[in-house]
């Protein structure tokens, strides 16, 4: 390639990069100006002076540091939950040929078409009816058996497809039930299609919004995303420098997370199943 | 007789059955039985502040099709979909041609595409919302260079465009990865051929590398308006629908017809609707794989 294209090239990527960077830098310097700082004109790229007032109001506002172990804990237990399930029947989907497994498999799989933002009026008056309204089990059980599961299930049978049937032959051989075939051939040979699963059902629920606003209304359960909306004035305007510094704590470890592990996250996502 | 009964075959058929049984018990209860309940409600006239319920046919229906507002809300969830599919697949195949160079530093680009993917969708929304606001950041920067920014959030057409910018930008980094696989699939001596042939460069990507990630363009383009459909977080953070209904998305109308006005009976309605789109696009969709997907692997 010559020079002129590599630059050329080099400054489309420089550009088409602001978009994706400058947000979360202005989020953070935001967030540590003084409030009187953060809409002067010309806008200030580095701070002048740094507060971290914000960040202490972003815990007596609400019980925030609460808020954040409800999002931590319900992303852990559904992608824990969703892991064993979707592996499971990957797993059945893929390997073991019982009567009807394609019919079954075809019939979870419109499950895909039917998010929950379909049917959200019925689950609402389900979970109401066995009065879960105001808990984290709507938050646990819809994403573990719901739509997103049934990716979950649909990757891991691609990968468990793959598998070459010599593995099992031998531990047949051998006396292997099926649970422990799958426990201590398969699942160990998965573990690049388990992270990939568990990296985007984890960023399914830490995301969720909709749910959460339908069903929770006390402060004390709510999850980040739902908490981030609430920092507003007496008249329902945004106290930005307190939502920012919200989102900034919200954000910034996942995002130390991801650089950390950069390549076993994008790796991992782009070679696993989903290309199949 | 029970050592016979349970011939090998027999477990097998047993385990399987097992193992599916969470996933499938989770399903109907979870997914079909909600998707039957929710026709079954959109046949029936159900505030839930006044405490009525009662059967009323295609009431609800007759409501759909005259209701004067959903002709705005199609209009806008058409518009969020269709210019977010185009930007997300245009950018996303960009980025991932422009990734698949060998660059120096590519790496680096790729963490930093595929960082708004990590960041919390509503944290992230908040920051572009800030950034969008009249005397945000964005318009600071224009001012910079002479423009006078318009009001993003509050005009009609510019309210729509921030709202699908957001989004792009979000989640565009699972798209280009994904054909950034897809390229590094694609075989090099089909390159090399081409060149011998004196194909330009775009030949080449059109005739080669299209045909060849046809198979990923379907895939990322079904993913990309389901997902589009459910866009919601980022029209209740950013615009709550306005100015007027023209960032009104379906899924939004739905959630305050049912959950702000108390019309569960109409919602249910509105979310069939939903529900048929979905469906229909993705058919469509897998229609048209037989015309323009090159091969499937």
């Amino acid at each position: 390639m010559s020079l002129r294209a590599k630059t050329a090239m080099y400054g489309l990527l420089c550009v088409l990069a602001i978009p994706f960077i400058f947000p979360t830098w202005w989020m953070v310097t935001s967030s540590v100006k003084p409030v009187s700082d953060i809409f002067a004109f010309p806008p200030s790229i580095i701070p002048s002076a740094i507060s971290f007032d914000a960040y202490r109001d972003v815990f007596t506002l609400q019980p925030f540091a609460q808020q954040y172990w409800n999002s931590m804990y319900i992303a852990i237990v559904v992608t824990i939950g969703t892991l064993c399930v979707a592996s499971m029947a990957g797993y059945a989907f893929a390997r073991i040929k019982f009567p009807g497994a394609n019919a079954l498999f075809l019939v979870i799989l419109t499950g895909l078409l039917i998010p929950s933002e379909v049917t959200i009026v019925p689950l609402f008056q389900m979970f109401n009816s066995w009065g879960l309204i105001d808990t984290h089990w709507p938050l646990i059980w819809v994403p573990i058996f719901g739509a997103p599961s049934v990716l979950a299930t649909f990757i891991m049978r691609q990968f468990f497809l793959a598998l070459p049937n010599e593995l099992e032959e031998a531990a047949r051989m051998d006396g292997l039930g099926r649970f422990a075939m799958f426990r201590q051939i398969a699942l160990p040979l998965a573990r690049p299609a388990l992270g990939a699963v568990a990296i985007f059902t984890f960023l399914h629920s830490w995301n969720l919004y909709l749910e959460p606003i339908v069903f929770l209304s006390s402060s004390e359960k709510f999850t980040l995303p739902q908490a981030l909306t609430q920092f507003v004035d007496a008249y329902g305007g945004p106290m930005w420098n307190i939502q920012l510094s919200a989102a900034s704590l919200t954000a910034i470890p996942v995002l130390v997370v991801f650089v950390i592990a950069q390549r076993q996250f994008i790796e991992g996502l782009a070679h696993t199943g989903l290309k199949g | 007789m029970n050592q016979r009964f349970w011939t090998g075959r027999r477990r097998d058929n047993l385990a399987g059955y097992l193992f599916i049984a969470p996933q499938l018990a989770g399903s109907i209860l979870f997914v079909f039985v909600p998707l039957a309940l929710v026709v079954w409600y959109s046949l029936h006239e159900w505030n839930v502040l006044a405490g009525t319920f009662e059967f009323t046919g295609g009431a609800n229906y007759e409501q759909l099709a005259s209701d004067p507002r959903l002709p705005g809300v199609l209009a806008a969830t058409g518009l969020f979909s269709a210019g977010l599919v185009v930007l997300n697949l245009t950018l996303a195949l960009l980025l991932a041609v422009l990734l698949n160079q060998k660059l120096r530093g590519t790496i680096f680009f790729r963490t930093v595409f595929f960082s708004p993917v990590v960041v919390s969708l509503v944290a992230w929304t908040i920051v572009w919302g800030f950034l969008l606001q009249d005397n945000g950041g964005i318009n600071g920067v224009l001012s910079w260079l002479g423009i006078a920014g318009p009001n993003w959030l509050r005009g009609e057409g510019t309210a729509m465009i921030s709202v699908i910018v957001v989004q792009v930008v979000k989640n565009v980094g699972l798209n280009m990865i994904l054909f950034l696989a897809a390229l590094q699939g694609v075989p090099a001596n089909l390159y090399e051929a081409a060149r011998m042939d004196g194909a330009s460069r775009w030949r080449q990507f059109r005739s080669i590398t299209v045909p060849m990630i046809s198979p990923t363009i379907l895939l990322t383009s079904i993913i990309t308006v389901v997902g589009s459909l459910q866009v919601f977080a980022q029209i209740a953070v950013l615009t709550q629908g306005g100015p007027g209904t023209s960032t009104t998305v379906l899924v939004y109308y739905l959630y305050q017809q049912a959950f702000q006005f108390h019309h569960f009976g109409y919602g249910a309605t509105l979310s069939v609707l939903l529900f048929a789109i979905v469906l229909t696009l993705t058919v469509v969709q897998w229609q048209m794989r037989k015309r323009w997907v090159f091969h499937e692997s």
